[in-house]
């Protein structure tokens, strides 16, 4: 199995209700890898969210609770110092922020951790888990969890737990038990593998809150269509701030949530430019790094098949990156499908990049995003001084930075 | 306590040396002791020997575990046992190699088991060659999709290999009929609804699965995830299940014995365990 070259998409590769198949594949990728224990779950959870987007009561309350609760529309920014920063003497593109990072709970998170959360409720199930890298998801889950009365267990890696303890003691305030990790590398990639093992043993109870566009079918769909409230709210933004689609989305990719919420909306306008930036840690040439799409070959990891960081015998490798929801060696199945037929570009910036991107937004515009979207911003250095003037750039700025404050400073502290 | 014929139904059951092994057991009057392994843990080497001293110990076929970084269907014995055989350097190939070296001492059936990932890597025919070669007539991969076990179950076939399905307590009717009928050489009955690993109490519902699926198929039923030691050995068998699969249970034993006792530990609690099949 090797991955093809990005060829230009056809139409019917692009069909919104031809992704996934029903068999959950996006090509060949995605479908269902997962112990014969959960294939009724999954079955079930499939059939509920289908069920539960036909039903207007269900999508009234949510869009209520998206408003009222975590405070959406979020606005789409014009960062006009960093345009400026980027602006040649020829002009150069402009710049502006989708500010999922002033959502409640501060990332894009909590828009697929309130629709899992009122799907569990559809369900009848009372007992919710769910794992974390960066603490984002599991805050979210836990947010929504403590909303409904809902019993909340997150998984998360020890490491990460070290790195993410703000949010560590956010979710334990918020009424969770976070389940430390202890297995394999400690992150992200076993704290999944411990969330599925404990929904394979309480299925009949617990529903899984997976936090990103990862996962068994119907997960990748049913994420993704839970933060397409992103990329609907940009275009709408976009025809009210200039009159028009955008031409570039940018967004940070670990496992893909942010992106595809961006993404979804304009994936058959083919006009827009669609890019995901990995984490390429200390550099893909290292081996210490996330860089899935970059460098992965086709494998099978957390019930889906999409690309894979892994050895010649298809052990899962360790990722490395310095942001902690970044650090995965999977990712999204459609980002695979969408890399493979040449619908979206990848790209990927180092630990270095990414920081020296945190502190560029931070003193220009007076936001510091999250490691992970700082990732996003890096590429912004690449990809400027290659689009025409006029060009409109859109990126997602995903989440707040304040619990990564801890790791920049590591980082930076002599330097400020 | 013969019951000669009842795996012999050939319409839908072709006889193979799992489907064999399995009848010859049968008209024995007992059901079939099928211990588990994790190849490599602690070494390759220590693996061959505990194989043979299963063998002579009464084990009437051999579940042999390919170690992954990922065992996604596995509670922490197994994660460990297989995290060890992988720190020891063990890898796809050099297990089918260990086996392959056997083959004139081991006679008993040998049944592989692997996460999807290191068999798509492999690619499926791939795989099925070199196990083949190796002497494995029997597959069980606990995490590959049921239309992709329609596709690996003939390739397996081809090359002598019986592609086992397993069945879930969660499993719905229809889909048990569906794993029932594709499933060759015995169907995995999955006894708990969690990981593997071992439980002090079996549910009463195994019992009821055992006698649903032996009303599907005539394929021998053969019970694993949780079997602690003889007495659950001894319900698995009261059930009208063919055979009982002892993982957790042994590879806790071999983990936590010195080295040089290895062997003579699995051979001790083989032959306990085979005491409650006779």
């Amino acid at each position: 199995m090797t991955s093809t070259l990005p060829s230009q998409p056809k139409d019917g590769d692009l069909a919104v209700s031809a992704r996934p198949s029903a068999q959950g594949r996006f090509g060949r990728y995605g479908g269902q890898y997962v112990p014969e224990t959960l294939m009724p779950a999954l079955a079930e959870l499939e059939q509920a969210a289908a069920e539960a987007w036909n039903d207007p009561a269900f999508t009234a309350e949510l869009d209520r609770l998206l408003h009222r609760y975590v405070g959406r529309a979020t606005p789409l920014y014009e960062a006009e110092r960093l345009t400026a920063h980027y602006r040649r003497p020829d002009g150069g593109p402009r710049i502006w922020l989708k500010r999922e990072d002033l959502n409640h709970t501060g990332a894009h998170k909590i828009n697929n951790a309130l629709g899992q959360a009122l799907l569990a409720l559809r369900m009848g199930k009372k007992r919710i888990i769910a794992e974390t890298g960066a603490g984002q998801h599991g805050v979210a889950t836990a947010t929504v969890c403590a909303r409904f009365g809902l019993e909340c267990v997150v998984y998360m890696g020890a490491e990460d737990m070290r790195r993410q303890a703000l949010n560590v003691f956010r979710m334990r305030l918020l009424g969770a038990t976070v389940q430390p990790v202890t297995a394999g590398t400690a992150t992200l990639k076993d704290a999944t593998s411990e969330a599925i093992r404990d929904w394979v043993t309480n299925v009949e109870s617990t529903h899984y809150i997976l936090g990103s566009v990862a996962g068994p079918h119907p997960y990748p769909m049913l994420v993704r269509d839970f933060h397409a409230v992103i990329g609907r709210e940009t275009r709408q933004q976009c025809a009210e701030a200039f009159g028009r689609l955008p031409d570039v989305l940018l967004a940070c990719v670990g496992g893909g949530s942010n992106a595809m919420g961006l993404f979804h909306d304009f994936v058959e306008d083919v006009s827009v430019r669609m890019i995901g930036v990995e984490a390429a840690g200390d550099g893909v040439d290292t081996g210490r790094h996330a860089a899935t799409i970059t460098e992965g070959r086709n494998g099978v990891l957390h019930g889906a098949m999409s690309l894979l960081l892994q050895d010649a015998d298809g052990q899962v490798q360790e990722a490395h990156s310095i942001s902690a929801g970044l650090d995965y060696p999977g990712v999204g199945p459609e980002h695979s499908y969408f890399r493979e037929i040449g619908r979206a570009e990848y790209a990927a910036v180092t630990d270095q990049q990414a920081l020296d991107a945190l502190r560029l937004v931070s003193e220009l515009e007076g936001i510091i995003p999250a490691l992970e979207t700082a990732h996003a911003f890096a590429w912004l250095e690449t990809l400027c001084p290659t689009l025409a003037a006029g060009t409109e750039v859109v990126i997602n700025c995903s989440g707040r930075g304040d619990k990564d404050v801890n790791t920049v400073a590591e980082k930076l502290g002599n330097q400020l | 306590m013969i019951a000669n014929g009842e795996f012999m139904e050939t319409k839908n059951m072709p006889k193979t040396t799992i489907s064999s092994q399995f009848q010859r057991v049968k008209t024995e009057g007992r059901i079939a002791l099928m211990p588990f392994v994790m190849a490599g843990d602690p070494d390759l080497e220590t693996t061959a020997e505990i194989l043979l001293s299963l063998q002579q110990s009464g084990a009437d076929m051999i579940e042999l575990g390919i170690p992954y970084s990922d065992p996604l269907a596995d509670g922490p014995v197994i994660q460990a046992a297989a995290a060890r055989a992988l720190s020891s350097g063990t890898t796809p190939a050099g297990v089918l190699n260990m086996l392959a070296g056997l083959r004139s001492q081991l006679s008993i059936p040998v049944i592989l088991f692997t996460y999807s990932n290191p068999l798509l890597n492999r690619g499926m025919e791939r795989f099925c060659d070199e196990a083949a070669a190796a002497g494995a007539v029997g597959l069980v991969v606990p995490d590959l999709p049921l239309e992709e076990a329609e596709r690996l179950s003939p390739l397996a076939k081809e090359r002598g290999i019986d592609l086992v399905l397993l069945v879930a307590p969660t499993t719905p009717a229809d889909r048990m009929q569906r794993i029932a009928e594709s499933s060759r050489g015995f169907t995995y009955l999955v006894s708990v609804t969690g990981v593997t690993g071992e439980r002090t109490v079996m549910e009463d519902r195994v019992g009821l699965l055992v006698e649903q699926l032996k009303k599907l198929s005539p394929c021998p039923v053969a019970v694993g995830f949780g079997i602690s030691g003889p007495e659950q050995v001894r319900q698995v068998r009261c059930w009208g299940a063919d055979g009982a699969i002892v993982g957790s249970a042994l590879v806790k034993r071999i983990g936590a014995a010195a080295p040089e006792a290895v062997v003579e530990q699995a051979a001790g609690f083989c032959q306990q365990l085979r005491q409650a099949v006779d």
